[in-house]
């Protein structure tokens, strides 16, 4: 009989341990929400980004000392991680305070989803409307409500060159299409690999071709082409997947094992002359202590001249914080030419806001805030900024099978195919 | 309730109540005790794992294609889809291509190396050791190391560059023979070689190790027999140890079947997709699908393809090892 009530009880008890093993994790994590800790999510952990994310967290500290930020930045694969955390997160329940989400078709996601909240109050309340360029505004928005703070600004349609290769063939920057291809064919002929690619992750190749596409069609069919105004297998779309199949094959053969970096640093030690990158290659150059102007020269891509491929970062307020009041004190501090001004420089990007001072950055970003505030900004689409990730991942898709088929017919009718996903 | 059982079951199906209820008691309450013991981790595997299972298997039918769950039924339609993409008839075919070459080289290099050692030579615990050595990386570190050594501008090709030869290794997009199949060009991407490499390098300790093991259970008296009645030791090596051993080659073949059918790391590290898609795998497409477009639907089919792919193996290696046990 004793035994008996040992059995019983040993269940009993197995089935507790149990019981309380599912209920402790639940508890957990809602005490979390409550104590008030502002959870800023991003995947800025090495580097500048980190420096500068630490800088921004320090000015607002400063402005608010009773309140504790806790830094959770996730690292690896330029976010896709994080974005994975991120995803799981918000489904279950547990949104971080403010999150790191490309500004454009990235943001959106999130906002179709009823997953965000405007914030067009703290817009009025310090008077940002005019303070961030009006396109800007609206690729954060949806139907006049503002969902986010763009923090930083990377240009993506720059082609930078090596000045030295440049200088001793007597090249000049290509302006035009035409110009690249005899500035390519020049180097070609002395050996030189004329246009670096790394698209081991194919994004850099997508880079490319948007580029292209907005040389050949300008911002406003560029832009039309993600609203459905323009068709894919117009002229100009098929004369700018000519174009792309010509630049490739002026690349370097091994483009498939290299990151950007690696393309980048081609030209950086003279193995090649020429990459289309965004300006975050700038600040690779400067930890590499190369000088601009002097080691490496910079130009925007063919014919886009007057256009500013946009990415940005921004920051918005998710449904569900418990924390609400804090959470927008730090927005503030965010869109502040003080944070801003506090970030940009670290992290070698250019800020958001159009009256920030441009004696706290270099030489190449001052040029780029110079145009930044006068150009026709575009969203970039290998950065999800221009249309949904599920129409990006078969577009990098067509994009990673061209640069080795290199049929254009087919590549069109990829793009065509896959804009069904545009209209979701 | 528990209590009322145990007692009245003995007396009713038992036909000698006398000599019987005693030990049946003891061994039932044993039971119950064991079950009990056995329950958390049953019910946790059940959750965990089966449960798990069965809602990736859930949600491949759904039209769960965005951030925002619509678990609504959509039939095979994902599979569908997913058949004619080229990008996965590309990863069957790698898939396919790796396994058979990933797993014949393992197999093969490993035995040798076992034979080899087994010579009772000098030193032997030090080959052994380094050849199992590369089995204590993670794929992660095998892939970024593998990386720079076949890398086609760095590595030893700056040694082959040099006696004339031009190889490209991963970055190859050459399909060999090329036979047209749906979509795709059927036929060995040459660029997988270097990852077969990569992953062979990695694995093939394993495949010795368990080899000598084998050899070692061989009794010497066999041989010492065959040798007695004038068989060269080439015979000895095919009649006797080579039968001997096919235990053992099933167990690897096993084991690395089901490595090589879900690789993702070393694939992630080392060469990425590749252009064309030369050297993707269902694993990275499935990462990549749903965590990066939030296609759940798609990348959960794509799972349970996987799934199903490893369960061709398992399955009947279970089954055989059952009979084997009774």
């Amino acid at each position: 009989m004793k035994k008996k009530w040992g059995i019983f009880a040993a269940i009993l008890l197995t089935f507790s341990m149990i019981l309380s093993a599912c209920s402790s994790t639940s508890g957990g994590s809602s005490d979390k929400d409550k104590s008030g800790k502002l959870e800023i999510f991003s995947w800025w952990t090495a580097g500048g980004e980190a420096d500068g994310l630490k800088a921004l967290i320090k000015v607002f500290e400063k402005k608010q000392p009773d309140l504790k930020v806790n830094n959770a930045a996730v690292a690896g694969g330029a976010g896709t991680n994080a974005k994975a955390v991120l995803a799981t997160r918000m489904q279950g329940g547990d949104p971080p305070s403010t999150f790191q989400v490309h500004g454009g078709a990235e943001l959106m996601a999130w906002v179709n989803s009823d997953k965000m909240q405007p914030l067009n109050d703290l817009y009025k309340k310090n008077g940002w409307d005019d303070k961030f360029p009006k396109e800007l505004i609206n690729m954060v928005s949806k139907d006049s409500k503002i969902y986010a703070i763009p923090v930083d600004i990377h240009r993506g349609n720059v082609l930078f060159y090596n000045k030295k290769i440049f200088e001793d063939n007597h090249l000049e920057a290509p302006k035009t299409f035409d110009d690249f291809f005899k500035v390519a064919d020049k180097l070609k002929a002395k050996g030189i690999t004329p246009l670096a690619l790394g698209d081991k992750e194919i994004w850099p190749a997508t880079m490319l071709f948007e580029n292209i596409l907005l040389g050949k069609l300008g911002p406003d069919k560029y832009k039309a082409l993600w609203t459905g105004g323009e068709p894919f297998d117009s002229p100009e779309v098929k004369e700018s997947a000519e174009i792309f199949k010509k630049m490739l094959g002026y690349i370097n053969d091994d483009h498939s094992s290299r990151a950007w970096q690696d393309a980048s640093q081609l030209v950086a030690d003279g193995k090649a002359a020429m990459n289309v990158m965004g300006d975050w290659a700038a600040g690779y150059y400067t930890s590499l202590n190369l000088k601009p102007n002097k080691d490496y020269g910079w130009i925007e891509t063919p014919e886009s001249d007057g256009d500013f491929m946009v990415i940005t970062d921004t920051f918005g307020l998710p449904k569900g914080v418990k924390n609400e009041g804090d959470v927008k004190k730090f927005l503030t501090v965010l869109g502040s030419v003080e944070g801003q001004d506090a970030f940009n420089p670290l992290k070698g990007s250019i800020p958001a806001r159009t009256d920030a001072d441009p004696s706290k950055y270099d030489d190449y970003s001052k040029d780029a805030m110079k145009d930044f505030k006068s150009d026709a900004l575009t969203p970039s689409l290998a950065h999800g900024s221009a249309a949904p990730e599920s129409y990006l991942t078969k577009v990098n898709q067509a994009v990673n099978i061209f640069v080795t088929q290199k049929n254009v017919d087919q590549f069109i009718q990829s793009l065509k195919d896959a804009s069904s996903e545009l209209k979701k | 309730m528990a209590e009322a059982n145990l007692q009245n079951t003995p007396a009713r199906t038992q036909p000698n109540p006398k000599t019987r209820p005693k030990r049946k008691k003891i061994r039932s309450t044993d039971r119950l005790l064991a079950i009990s013991f056995l329950l958390p981790s049953i019910v946790a595997v059940a959750v965990f794992v089966y449960g798990f299972i069965g809602w990736t298997g859930y949600v491949s039918l759904s039209k769960w294609h965005a951030i925002l769950p619509d678990l609504s039924f959509a039939g095979l339609e994902n599979y569908l889809t997913l058949f004619q993409n080229f990008r996965f008839q590309s990863d069957l075919r790698n898939t396919l291509i790796f396994t058979i070459l990933f797993i014949a080289v393992v197999a093969l290099l490993g035995q040798c190396l076992a034979v080899m050692i087994d010579k009772k030579i000098k030193a032997e615990s030090l080959f052994r050791n380094i050849f199992l050595f590369p089995m204590a990386l993670s794929f992660i570190v095998t892939g970024v190391v593998w990386r720079w050594v076949l890398n086609p501008s760095s590595g030893v090709n700056l040694l082959f560059d040099k006696l004339g030869w031009d190889l490209k290794w991963y970055t190859d997009t050459t399909i060999w023979p090329g036979i047209e199949i749906g979509k795709v060009t059927g036929g060995i991407p040459i660029a997988l070689i270097a990852v077969v490499i990569a992953a062979v390098w990695q694995m093939t300790g394993f495949s010795l190790a368990m080899y000598l093991a084998g050899l070692r259970g061989i009794p010497e008296e066999l041989k010492e027999a065959a040798r007695m009645d004038g068989a060269s030791e080439f015979q000895i090596y095919r009649k006797i140890i080579l039968p001997m051993l096919r235990p053992i080659t099933l167990s690897v073949i096993i084991i690395m079947a089901h490595i090589s059918l879900k690789i993702f790391d070393l694939i992630y590290a080392m060469t990425g997709s590749g252009a064309n898609f030369v050297t993707d795998m269902p694993g990275v497409y499935m990462f990549e699908t749903t965590f990066r477009s939030h296609n759940y639907a798609e990348g959960g089919a794509i799972a349970i393809i996987m799934l199903l792919s490893v369960a061709i193996f398992i399955v009947p290696y279970l089954i055989h090892s059952r009979k084997g046990e009774q």
